[in-house]
């Protein structure tokens, strides 16, 4: 089984997130960025179950700099096979999905797995436009995903229960919590992703279809008030006449 | 369950200087050590075991002997890599990065530089993956900080050697499967000998009653009459220099190490300092809090340069055991005032296991002690400034 993994960075969590050029642009400065948790925990590491369990081969696909090289080391370290970088700095949803489509288009890929987000900018969008240019089915959001032959069986979260869905391969699956379970690497994956190749092409400079205006930083939380539990009156009044809820 | 919240404070973007590999093998040791050790040390701690299931995960993120080169099962890695996972690991706890110092610098280091090619190959793969365990025995209870003075022997009896005596305070003795021993020949010369788990009259009882270090295991290791096969004398190097240069290796993780500790408990000073509130108002807004987190963050600061310099140093060969000495000494140091400042810092909970800095504490009172008192390693730059060792002196009489 050929499987692409698309694999981006992400502002660690624990960044402080600020903008600059009045508010229009993040600053990156002093920024350190991990693996979207959602491409190493979920998308890569069920890659690498699958390839375990079938045989085949994991290659990673990243639509940036020369400064994405360290998760995609990261990637390799875990176990990917080798990793290719289209070299542009993306900047939009519709962009990195042509980008990563005119790539995969040549591969012939069985499954091209993707987290269900990044977790800074939070757009699901790019597994949709991915299947899309690919005229292949797209599944998003799976929690579970197994390979019987050419068919595909998926999970996935839906409100108050468990979906499950089958689709023919090849498809494009977004992947969210609970499809695998974290890898660390180890040293011989480290030692091992020195060797591994990482592809850098150039893009098809596919056009960005948006553009960010404005960035703003969600309003501070507001303090607690505590009311005592014997004074429901007090808290009734509050709600309607302070927060104006009920 | 508590979680590890642990982000490295980096006020002069060290990380900067370093490799992307070097992130990579530090971050993966901190995703290892916040999944399996984090929530265990507390227990371990309490109980004063040692967690022996982790010796194979130490093994897989390269704790044990990280320089040791690809051909006896090492990943080559250099001296800041090194340097790098010794700090991860004494962040969480002293004692786990113990146990990862003594395999590494105290065990495969010597077997590495003064080993025959039969040696290395028997045991230097084996140890890298954590699957054979060694410790190192060069105190005595007589001859501490003077271990020149050691009276454990052997004899050449023909076609073995009779080792006799005995080793105190030997970290990992209670369940390694190998000593390196450090002895004195007929002549009165120091050598290392390899002294194997199930030799005859070679037996290791635990120390118990340790209120430092307890996740650490330490024993004795006792020789009564044990034949020893002549192979397995280090055949490299003799003289108290063979094991001194043991304890450079070790002394530059634990200057790395200590420093974790710090950054450890400045980590958790500072965020607590914005969140727990007094008078109305978070207590880092206090002046004599913010006294103590810019003194904090100032000495991990000049620490972490002098580590980072001293790995480059150590990395070209060119590192001196006084620089060491000094890194070690002052690194161990800051990080005991840092401890106890961020214990007070967190008033009452301080003193509970919720946070780590109690626990710090203590075990850095053993590190301060270990491989060179904190007034050794002073003599130690003393001697190197001045030229003039100050480690003896004339017994003075009363007039
Ligand atoms: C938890 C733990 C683990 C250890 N693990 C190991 C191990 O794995 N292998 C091993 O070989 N050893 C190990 N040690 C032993 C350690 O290295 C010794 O404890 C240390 O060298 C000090 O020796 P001592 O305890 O005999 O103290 P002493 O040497 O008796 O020192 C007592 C005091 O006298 C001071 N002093 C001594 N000489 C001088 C001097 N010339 N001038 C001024 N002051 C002086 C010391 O600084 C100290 O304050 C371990 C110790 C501990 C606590």
């Amino acid at each position: 089984m050929k499987i692409l993994v698309c694999i981006s960075k992400a502002p660690d969590t624990t960044t402080k997130i600020s903008f600059t050029d009045g508010d229009t642009k993040f600053d990156e400065s002093g920024v350190k960025y991990i693996v979207n948790p959602y491409d190493e925990w979920y998308a890569l590491v069920r890659g690498l179950e699958l390839k375990e369990a079938h045989g085949g081969s994991v290659t990673t696909v990243t639509v940036g700099t020369a400064e994405d090289d360290a998760t995609i080391r990261k990637a390799l370290a875990i176990g990917a096979d080798d990793a290719t970088r289209i070299n542009v700095k993306p900047e939009d949803a519709s962009q990195v999905a042509a980008e990563i489509a005119a790539y995969a288009k040549e591969g012939a890929y069985d499954l091209v797995l993707l987290g269900k987000e990044t977790i800074d900018y939070n757009g699901s969008q790019v597994g949709g436009m991915i299947a899309e240019h690919l005229d292949m089915p797209f599944i998003s959001l799976a929690e579970k995903l197994d390979v019987d032959g050419t068919t595909a069986t998926l999970d996935k979260e839906i409100t108050g229960g468990v979906q499950t869905v089958e689709a023919e391969l090849p498809l494009v699956v977004s992947c969210a919590k609970g499809m695998a379970e974290q890898r660390i690497p180890n040293m011989r994956g480290i030692m091992a992703a020195r060797k591994k190749p990482l592809n850098v092409v150039e893009p098809t400079n596919a056009a960005k279809q948006t553009s960010f205006v404005k960035y703003a930083l969600p309003a501070p939380k507001s303090a607690v008030k505590l009311i005592d539990p014997n004074n429901m009156d007090e808290l009734v009044e509050l709600l309607h006449n302070e927060a104006k809820v009920i | 369950m508590k979680s590890d919240l642990y982000t490295h404070p980096d006020y002069y973007a060290l990380d900067d200087l370093l490799t992307d590999e070097h992130k990579l093998i530090r971050d993966t040791a901190r995703d290892w050590v916040k999944k399996e050790m984090s929530p265990i040390i507390d227990e371990h701690y309490e109980n004063a075991t040692f967690p022996m299931h982790i010796l194979s995960g130490l093994g897989e993120i390269g704790a044990f002997g990280p320089y040791i080169p690809e051909e006896y099962g090492g990943p080559g890695l250099d001296q800041i890599s090194y340097g790098l996972i010794m700090q991860e690991l004494e962040r969480c706890d002293s004692g786990l990065r113990s146990t990862a110092s003594v395999q590494s610098s105290l065990v495969m280091y010597p077997i590495w530089k003064y080993g025959s090619e039969e040696q290395k190959q028997k045991y230097l793969p084996k140890m890298a993956t954590g699957e054979m365990i060694g410790c190192f025995g060069l105190t005595e209870p007589d001859y501490g900080s003077d271990p020149g003075g050691m009276v454990t022997n052997f004899k050449d009896m023909g076609d073995h050697y009779l080792l006799n005596g005995a080793k105190m305070w030997i970290s990992n003795a209670p369940f390694a499967d190998v000593a390196v021993v450090w002895a004195k020949n007929e002549e009165g010369r120091i050598h290392g000998l390899l002294v194997e788990r199930g030799m005859e009259g070679f037996s290791t009882p635990e120390m118990h009653g340790k209120l430092s270090l307890r996740a650490s295991a330490t024993g004795e290791l006792i020789f009564d009459n044990v034949k020893v096969p002549k192979e397995n004398l280090l055949p490299g190097r003799s003289g108290l220099g063979a094991p001194l240069s043991c304890l450079d290796s070790a002394r530059f993780g634990i200057a790395w190490g200590a420093l974790g500790a710090a950054m450890d408990c400045y980590d958790q000073a500072l965020r607590y300092s914005k969140e727990r509130k007094q008078f109305n108002v978070p207590i880092g807004a206090f002046q004599l809090m913010q006294k103590k987190l810019a003194e904090m963050i100032t000495e991990i600061t000049k620490a972490q340069l002098l580590t980072y310099r001293l790995g480059q140093l150590r990395n070209e060969g060119k590192a001196t055991s006084a620089q060491i000495s000094m890194a070690k000494r002052n690194n161990v140091e800051i990080a005991l005032n840092i401890a106890r400042e961020a214990r007070q810092m967190h008033g009452g909970m301080g003193i509970t296991s919720e946070y780590s800095m109690m626990r710090h504490m203590a075990n850095l009172e053993s590190v301060v002690t270990y491989e060179g008192t904190h007034d050794i390693h002073l003599l130690i730059t003393g001697m190197d400034v001045t030229g003039i060792p100050a480690f003896t002196r004339e017994m003075p009489t009363k007039k």
